[in-house]
């Protein structure tokens, strides 16, 4: 990356020499796991081109931006009302945490027993390594497990932090807290931005979000063609730079790159035979840059054709209702969508388990894997129930518990390539 | 002649089929150096083809390409015991498989496919592993511990299933005065207990077979008939039904 970038990553104070390793082993892994492989979309040259600048161009639009006076907006969960972060001019960012560095540095502030999602959001804080972290006015967090409520208390005290809380049932009066949260979120923007959000402005951001959903839904349904079209660590990347992109431009992309690949499904061309065990993959989120599994999975004779996850379909899969006219009306719109989400976190929760099975039989799925991330309570509870569930329909799955660190790499093949085995 | 090669943490196996028989099984230690091993067991062999497995499944079709060798193709252990073991003991609906450094667990259907499997994540705890490092403590080779632990006449708790603490907990009962045997008689039930579970994780139906290196223990064994209430069937060559399972793999393909 070229220079002229490290004199920003320096004045957004990252530690160099640890950022620019970190940038090198980023560079390495991608090469290994994506350009390595075979019968690759043409359109995925923009996401090679995004991901090599994600700290740099990137990063240096969002600097232009807030220059302009708009404020830079992130967080971690699809809870999250991007909408209203848009409707007030500012930037919002999915932050990544998908990577082991700085483990060390977190455990100084949450428990060692604390699943690796945040353990690499606050490692990433605390060793100065995310120039999206920095670049950030506010970060956003919710109250999805007990893990992120205390560890945004330690968070906090480093970064400008807003907490919402997220109800756990979906009750009446859930909704009304969760209206409640989505009010305080607008006032709290409008504060931080100086804009106000108007009826025209939550339309327009409205239908901004909803067209990324759409086009990303459309790759969705693309993806339940034999041969599979398309990889799903590729489908993956690009479920995960649409949390950092421009939504516009992304969008734009993106839908390109589906008519790329329905002349491709035309052509009955695939990146996989017809015929190879199509899996599903579903659990916990998968940020940047963490493809251990979608890697292992997709080198041991499968592909995977759908994400259930909030980097996939929990992210995509519903709309906020384009009807409402006042900011009122817009506001239940957008209550009513975001409480479909079906996270781990509600209790209870069938919805999720009636979801993956759905999409399991839509996308022809031959089995389901489904990945939690170790000390994760939320999933690894659903990870049982969902596993009786499937067995009770006959779609065979397979659970795997990891985290971020390579060191389990060869039992996980070892256990992928059996469940693959059992399907042929 | 068609070749399965397993190859494990601790031994490298290898059985050669020919015309539905077999015709020549032999073993070696895995050492530092398994492409070596790997190569002088193949050496001098008329072989056509071969499946790998084992977690060097993947070094052997590296070993063979260089050298070029016949064919390689690779399946999981998995998949090579249920293949094997269907083949010893046709009526089999369970398996176990202890092995240098993996436990594993397999139902099987009636007609001999994998239905569920089960297997021990990252650490030692529960493995061959775990018995050839405590045996070190006892100073007694790895041969004779199931024998030594079967003169126990009461299997001491052993609390712990990591293979280091465990060996703590080994060293402070020996210090308390407690009979060597029974400890090692209690570091022998704590492989059980946690292959039990995992038995019970995938169903566990009758009959049982008992392969992999460990089943050569014949505490171990015992304490697993305790368990089961009724005898798993060992076959003969326990540690060999991955080589023979990936052999048969080969011949049919
Ligand atoms: S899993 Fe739950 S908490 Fe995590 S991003 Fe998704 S909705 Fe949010
Ligand atoms: S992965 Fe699980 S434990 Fe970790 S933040 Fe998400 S819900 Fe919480």
């Amino acid at each position: 990356m070229s220079q002229s970038y490290h004199e920003m990553w320096e004045k957004l104070n990252l530690d160099l020499p640890a950022h620019d390793g970190l940038l090198q082993v980023l560079g390495k892994f991608y090469g290994d796991i994506y350009m390595s492989q075979q019968g690759r979309l043409q359109g995925m040259e923009y996401l090679d081109f995004v991901l090599s600048e994600v700290h740099g161009l990137r990063i240096k639009e969002l600097q232009d931006a807030k220059a302009q006076g708009r404020k830079v907006i992130g967080s971690f969960c699809v809870f999250v009302p991007e909408e209203i972060s848009l409707a007030a001019d500012a930037v919002h960012v999915g932050l990544c945490s998908g990577a082991d560095a700085g483990k060390e540095e977190a455990e100084k502030l949450v428990p060692r027993n604390t699943c690796a999602l945040i353990k690499s959001f606050i490692g990433f804080k605390m060793a100065k390594l995310c120039p999206f972290t920095e670049s950030c006015d506010l970060i956003v967090g919710e109250t999805t497990c007990d893990g992120k409520k205390k560890a945004y208390e330690a968070f906090g005290e480093l970064v400008p932090m807003l907490v919402m809380e997220v109800p756990q049932q979906k009750r009446a009066c859930d909704r009304e807290l969760w209206k409640a949260e989505v009010l305080r979120y607008m006032v709290e923007v409008e504060k931080l931005t100086g804009k106000t959000i108007t009826a025209e402005k939550l339309k327009a951001a409205i239908k901004t979000v909803n067209d990324r959903r759409r086009v990303l839904q459309r790759l969705n349904r693309l993806r339940e063609a034999d041969p599979a079209p398309i990889s799903g660590r590729d489908a993956l990347l690009i479920n995960q730079v649409g949390f950092y992109d421009d939504p516009v431009r992304f969008t734009a992309s993106i839908s390109t790159l589906c008519d790329q690949i329905e002349e491709r499904i035309k052509a009955g061309q695939g990146v996989a035979p017809k015929g190879t065990p199509r899996l599903l993959l579903s659990g916990c989120p998968m940020a940047v840059p963490n493809w251990k599994l979608p890697y292992v999975i997709e080198s041991s004779g499968a592909v995977i054709v759908g994400e259930e996850s909030c980097i996939g379909t929990r992210n995509t899969r519903d709309l906020v209702d384009e009807s409402g006219e006042t900011l009122e009306e817009m506001i239940e719109t957008i209550v009513d969508r975001y409480l479909k989400i079906d996270c781990a976190c509600f209790t209870p929760n069938t919805e999720r388990m009636d979801n993956v099975a759905a999409i399991a039989r839509e996308l022809k799925a031959d089995g389901v894997v489904q990945y939690t991330l170790m000390f994760c309570q939320p999933y690894g509870h659903e990870a049982i129930k969902l596993g009786n569930r499937l067995e009770k329909e006959s779609i065979p799955s397979l659970a795997i518990e990891t985290d971020y660190s390579m060191e389990d790499v060869e039992q996980l093949k070892t256990r992928v390539e059996a469940f693959v085995e059992m399907l042929k | 002649m068609i070749a399965g090669i397993d190859v494990g943490s601790r031994s490298i196996e290898l059985v050669c089929r020919r015309d539905g028989a077999v015709v020549h099984t032999a073993r070696r230690p895995t050492t530092f150096d398994p492409r070596g091993q790997i190569r002088s067991l193949v050496a001098g062999l008329p072989l056509e083809r071969v499946t790998a497995t084992g977690y060097g499944r993947t070094l052997v079709a590296q070993t063979l390409a260089e050298d070029n060798g016949p064919p390689v193709e690779t399946i999981t252990e998995i998949k090579a015991y249920a293949l094997g073991v269907r083949d010893l003991s046709p009526e089999a609906r369970t398996v176990l498989d202890i092995g240098g450094q993996d436990t594993k667990a397999i139902s099987l259907t009636g007609d001999g496919r994998v239905l569920k499997f089960e297997m021990n994540d990252r650490c030692a705890a529960g493995t061959g592993k775990f018995l050839e490092h405590v045996a070190n403590v006892f100073q007694i080779s790895i041969e004779e511990f199931g024998a030594y632990a079967l003169q126990g006449d009461e299997a001491l708790t052993i609390n712990s299933m990591c293979t280091v603490f465990a060996e703590t907990e080994a060293t402070s009962l020996m210090a308390q005065g407690h009979r060597p045997e029974n400890i090692a008689l209690g570091l022998h039930a704590s492989i059980v207990k946690r292959t039990m579970n995992m038995l019970g994780r995938v169903g566990l139906t009758h009959p049982v077979v008992f392969a992999g290196g460990v089943a050569r223990n014949p505490c171990v064994v015992e304490l697993v008939s305790r368990a089961l209430g009724r005898e798993p069937v060992v076959p003969d060559n326990p540690d060999m039904v991955g080589a023979l399972g990936a052999a048969l793999y080969g011949s049919v393909q």
